[in-house]
């Protein structure tokens, strides 16, 4: 009996001293080669970087090509930490995050007046689909989106809502704004919140025969689980617009503002520009993001 | 495939940290409420077992606004870090830990405690000794410790932020696969998951085993 417990005592010891030891060795920052680095060759004294983003840049993803290239030129070791465009703008707005890369150039021009951040540059765009049932009970095909909403909405077909204040949860509400109903408000019973994320929500769409506005790429990603088309696609309303923006580190002097800059210009520099052009193309045979660094706000009719 | 092995390494490697300082806390904090005679000792034993069913998502959001940068231990700079993750999954499994804990040793007999006293047992002596009358269900309450932190997915997407290579752990990722719609990838993880918790829990069984049969 006495050696039993000394055993669990020992295995219980063992255990701890293996973890202890492999987390002190991942503990330790590993340098970062920094040899293909353009501009500077010296590591940055903050190295850390949060970069608060959208689900869709995630999902897609693009961010896992993109983000390993950045820190290996510049030497920052990137948190890309993957929410809503409402909770990312507030982490810029309470200072938790240094850079934010977004989706709701409305909320963004508040976000900017309200001087939380201090740069804020157009970097790409993708659009915004509308899909649902191939027999397409409202009869959407061919209207324009405000229209295709109102059409929705007299038919009292299932609609799935993100209701996640996020980037495409803000476009989907302007629509209905638009054609001056307000379905959420009204509790109906068709409308259905999912409060979750894009591929989320399109399956949910899926299984209730429901119609959903959902960005291109993450519809593109998720196609073969869902029995959804797209009924509405290619208008200018429709563009789904990304920006990054630099969160303001006079508000908050914890921000890694160098950090911040230097990820927002690898953004827009072009040979960054012709990777976003080019990704997706060998996977879907169509891009998912089309590269906006050289045009302006006006351009995308912003 | 490497950053797989990665991947459960870490979860592994969190959820044991977790459950071991888990371990350190509610060992002799359930056995000083088991054995205590004091005021409000029901109150605190109540307080406990509310804890054991802590949502991990509200442990999550507790620990997030603390450790983010404009929280009060923002200065840590813990926030998106293993060490986050430990910390909520610890405040996850420590009520366990001490509730099972407690409650194992107040099911021995408690003639046994005068009786160790009677036999002129130091108080750690007696401490010891209860302890080892009750190897069983205390590595129970381990299991469940252990149990709930290497299952939990809301608190370690929270506090962790599912970041690739440096917090992403195997629940977190198979919310990933979920969401990019790779159902394949998220079942091949949950697999991954299911397989090690038995293999812990067949461990840890094995020497609970060991112990009832001499």
């Amino acid at each position: 009996m006495k050696l039993s417990s000394r055993n669990v005592l020992l295995t219980l010891l063992l255990m701890l001293s293996i973890v202890l030891t492999a987390c002190g060795a991942s503990a330790t920052p590993t340098v970062v080669p920094v040899t293909d680095a353009p501009v500077s060759t010296e590591a940055p004294a903050n190295q850390n970087l949060i970069l608060a983003t959208t689900t869709s840049t995630q999902d897609s993803g693009l961010l896992d090509v993109l983000v390993p290239i950045f820190e290996e030129q510049t030497g920052y070791t990137v948190q890309t930490i993957a929410v809503g465009t409402g909770e990312a703008l507030k982490m810029g707005e309470e200072g938790n995050a240094d850079v934010l890369l977004v989706h709701a150039p409305a909320s963004e021009v508040t976000y900017m007046e309200g001087g939380f951040g201090t740069d804020r540059f157009l970097v790409m765009h993708n659009d915004y689909i509308i899909v649902g049932p191939a027999d397409d009970p409202a009869g959407i095909k061919g209207l324009g989106p405000k229209d295709a909403f109102l059409a929705i909405y007299n038919a009292g077909v299932p609609f799935v809502s993100r209701g996640d204040d996020s980037g495409t949860h803000k476009k989907e509400v302007s629509f209905w704004t638009k054609a001056e109903v307000d379905p959420a408000a009204e509790k109906l019973e068709w409308f259905i919140e999912t409060g979750q994320g894009m591929g989320a929500s399109l399956t949910v769409a899926s299984e209730k025969g429901g119609y959903i506005l959902t960005d291109r790429a993450t519809y593109l990603a998720n196609k073969d689980n869902l029995q959804l088309e797209i009924l509405l696609e290619g208008n200018n309303a429709l563009l789904n617009i990304y920006h990054v923006i630099t969160v303001n580190a006079e508000k908050w002097p914890t921000v890694n503002s160098e950090g911040a800059l230097a990820f927002a210009k690898f953004m827009v520099d072009p040979a960054t520009q012709e990777i976003i052009k080019e990704f997706g193309v060998d996977k879907f045979g169509q891009p998912l993001f089309y590269p906006d660094a050289d045009k302006t706000d006006a351009d995308l009719g912003l | 495939m490497s950053d797989i092995l990665e991947i459960t390494f870490l979860s592994l490697q969190v959820s044991t940290i977790a459950t071991l300082v888990s371990l350190l806390i509610g060992l002799p904090f359930g056995t000083w409420l088991a054995l205590g005679h004091f005021r409000g000792r029901s109150f605190l034993l109540s307080i406990v077992n509310t804890g054991m069913a802590l949502p991990p998502v509200v442990v999550g959001l507790i620990v997030a606004m603390m450790l983010w940068r404009s929280g009060v231990l923002g200065s840590l700079k813990l926030i998106y870090t293993p060490w986050a993750i430990i910390i909520a999954q610890t405040i996850i499994s420590a009520p366990v830990v001490t509730g099972l804990t407690s409650a194992a040793l107040e099911a021995l007999d408690p003639r046994l405690q005068q009786q160790l006293l009677g036999l002129g047992a130091s108080r750690p002596q007696m401490i010891w000794h209860l302890w080892r009358e009750a190897r069983l269900p205390l590595l129970a309450a381990l299991m469940a410790g252990f149990g709930s932190v290497i299952s939990e997915v809301g608190a370690s997407m929270m506090v962790g932020g599912n970041i690739k290579g440096q917090t992403r752990v195997l629940t977190t990722a198979i919310v990933l696969e979920t969401s990019k719609g790779d159902f394949d990838k998220a079942l091949a993880l949950s697999a991954l998951l299911l397989t090690l918790t038995y293999l812990v829990n067949l461990a840890l069984t094995s020497i609970q085993q060991k112990g009832a049969r001499k």
